[in-house]
């Protein structure tokens, strides 16, 4: 069967699904982060497979909106990962269940 | 050329065009890496004033079967308690990322393998996964001196894309396009019939193509760039611990990155497969490619011979504080030769904003270390 | 657009994904994750968008993945200590992509074929960058130059 946008959208919701997984059951700050990456790619899937099958001529909005996304996540990567090496010298652990002095 | 399958569906018809262009690649490629392998050899030999290997076939030109040979029954040895499959991986990895780059660059009038429309970015996005493969072949070995000089490697690596990338800037700003066909076509021009159109001979298509130059030989890990593998270091840093046909691929890899890195030069800043005077346009586009090709491997290894190795701060003050600025610098010298029109004004405002920022350069961005006169002493 | 390779690249790009988020090792799935980028990449060079794809494998690829790598090397733990899976954040995910997919299966009219499309070049993206585009362009420029900075200063030790 040709691939319609059904099943597109099926395997990005999926994919972000992934992601959310892996951002909600592991417990380690980096593989947090992969999840986050892993959904806004996913995101990025949905843009671009709209942008695909929407009416033509289409203005190349999609593309645009993934491109810039692309760039934010890949900022966002950099300050998460010098964040999570911040708090790794100061706790000596990555293990954010750990990280709980301000709780309460 | 294919018009004898005329009969069958179209599909066919392009695995087949796409396997011969494959095939043909492949063939290319690894006997030059072959001869390269040997001659690299002999001119390191000649520069040290000793002959190279000289006793297999005419003039030592069969030691790449020697080696090939010795490479292959040579016993393959993997760490106990290295991750096998990231250790296995890793050199494959390597190897088929710079195969897959030499794919966009036209060998000839016609002769592009693969034509893709942002081919220059195909290729940039190929290299910046060597990183990824060779961090795969340090940390695979369980070793820690591997480790060391994977991230070294990688540091190095990430360090001169930037200006790998900058420096190409310019020419696309030119040129319009991100087509390797389309920048071979811009340099086509001679004026008065001599003097060709190669972006080499602008101010600042010189200055972004020794930037280019140089990084490129700190991407393939070339001396004097080459701290990763230094092996009166580290040993021989992520590749510590392959063997027999392993090391070879690494071998292999290194060889076509600099293959691709010299085609790409030659494509972007040598006019690709353009003659240098418009009477010889008669000889074959692929003869000139090839021969501009050569030119570009001998001073790769004309600069190994010469010159020692830096030291790894070095290597990364020169790239962050002087080929950065440099190649922002070249971007705009390259806006002002295109706004001026491309006559002779362009050509002096261009020239004059280059040498005033690499005068600035270099006089005020010091690296702080002041040296004591030099002395001597002498054994008594 | 051909249907067995849509197939063939949804199986890698969903297998590397589930491969990242439960590998035990991080170094494992760190490698997996770079392995998803390049199917969703894939997955854009089936829908038409080559530049994009390229980009995507350019920037997470070459340099995402490297950043993860590199942090994860700076940041060693010994042994491993939380191999630990919360499976409530499982049943949660099963949970969202039901919902995601029941909507998308009770929209009408998503069924269809795709259109035929001439390919978008590089260079119509340039020029739209530089016309519609200017401001998010220059946003996004001073964006990363700020997370440039910020990064940086998280990083650095302080001086004694």
């Amino acid at each position: 069967m040709t691939p319609t946008l059904q099943l597109f959208l099926i395997i990005s919701a999926a994919l972000f699904c992934i992601g959310l997984l892996a951002a909600l059951s592991r417990r380690h700050a980096i593989f947090i982060l992969i999840g986050i990456e892993m959904m806004l790619a996913a995101a990025g899937l949905n843009f671009i497979a709209f942008w695909r099958f929407g009416p033509q001529p289409a203005p190349p909005t999609g593309v645009m909106i993934t491109i810039f996304a692309i760039a934010i996540a890949a900022a966002e990567a950099a300050v998460g990962l010098a964040l999570v090496i911040a708090v790794y010298r100061h706790y000596r652990t990555t293990n954010v269940d750990q990280i709980d002095q301000l709780k309460g | 050329m294919l018009s004898g399958l005329a009969g069958v569906p179209v599909w066919v018809g392009q695995i087949a065009s796409s396997l011969i262009n494959i095939i043909a690649l492949l063939v290319v490629f690894l006997s030059l890496f072959a001869l390269v392998s040997v001659l690299e050899r002999k001119i390191l030999a000649r520069i040290q004033n000793r002959l190279g290997p000289n006793r297999v076939g005419p003039f030592g030109l069969l030691q790449p079967v020697a080696d090939g040979i010795k490479m292959l029954i040579k016993e393959d040895i993997v760490p106990a308690r290295a991750d096998k499959v990231v250790h296995f991986l890793a050199p494959i990895l390597i190897a088929a990322t710079a195969i897959l780059a030499l794919g966009i660059i036209p060998y000839g009038r016609n002769m592009t393998p693969f034509t893709i429309d942002g081919g220059i970015l195909f290729f940039f996005a190929i290299g910046s996964t060597t990183e990824l493969s060779v961090f795969m072949a340090g940390w695979g070995s369980n070793n820690k001196f591997s480790i060391l000089g994977a991230m070294r490697a990688i540091a190095q690596m990430v360090s001169y894309e930037l200006p790998l990338l900058i420096t190409v800037l310019p020419i696309v700003m030119v040129v319009g396009s991100l087509t390797p066909d389309a920048i071979v076509a811009a340099q086509g021009n001679y004026s008065l019939g001599i003097l060709p159109h190669w972006f080499v001979f602008t101010p600042w298509g010189a200055v972004a193509f020794i930037l280019f130059f140089v990084s490129g030989l700190v991407e393939s890990n070339r001396t004097p760039f080459d701290v990763p593998e230094g092996e009166s270091e580290i040993v021989a840093g992520h590749m510590t611990e392959y063997s027999g046909f392993k090391y070879a691929i690494f071998f292999m890899g290194e060889y076509l990155g600099m293959f691709a890195v010299s085609g790409l030069a030659v494509t972007l800043f040598l006019g690709g497969w353009h003659a240098p005077v418009r009477i010889l346009e008669v000889v074959p586009s692929y003869v000139w490619f090839f021969l501009k090709l050569s030119v570009l491997i001998f001073v790769f290894i004309w600069v190994r011979g010469t010159l020692p190795r830096t030291r790894v701060d070095q290597v990364m003050n020169f790239a962050w504080k002087f080929m950065l600025p440099m190649a922002f610098a070249c971007i705009l010298a390259a806006a002002v030769w295109h706004y001026a029109g491309h006559h002779l004004i362009g050509w002096l405002y261009s020239l004059v904003v280059v040498v005033v920022v690499y005068l600035m350069l270099s006089r005020f961005i010091g690296t702080g270390k002041k040296f004591a006169p030099r002395t001597y002493r002498f054994a008594e | 657009m051909s249907s067995l390779g849509f197939f063939l690249i949804a199986i890698f790009t969903l297998a590397a994904g589930l491969a990242a988020a439960t590998m035990p090792k991080l170094i494992h799935a760190a490698l997996c994750f770079a392995l998803t980028f390049v199917g969703v990449a894939a997955f854009y060079f089936l829908l038409g968008a080559e530049f994009v794809g390229l980009v995507q494998v350019f920037v997470y690829v070459g340099a995402v993945a490297v950043l993860i790598v590199f942090t994860i090397l700076l940041t060693p733990r010994d042994a491993e200590k939380d191999r630990s899976f919360k499976w409530s954040g499982a049943w949660i995910a099963l949970v969202v992509f039901g919902g995601l997919l029941w909507a998308i299966l009770k929209t009408p009219r998503l069924g269809t074929a795709a259109p035929v499309i001439s390919a978008l070049s590089v260079r119509q993206i340039g020029k739209i960058l530089m016309t519609d585009y200017v401001w998010p362009l220059q946003c996004v420029g001073v964006l990363l130059t700020a997370a440039l900075i910020g990064a940086l200063v998280l990083v650095m030790e302080e001086k004694r």
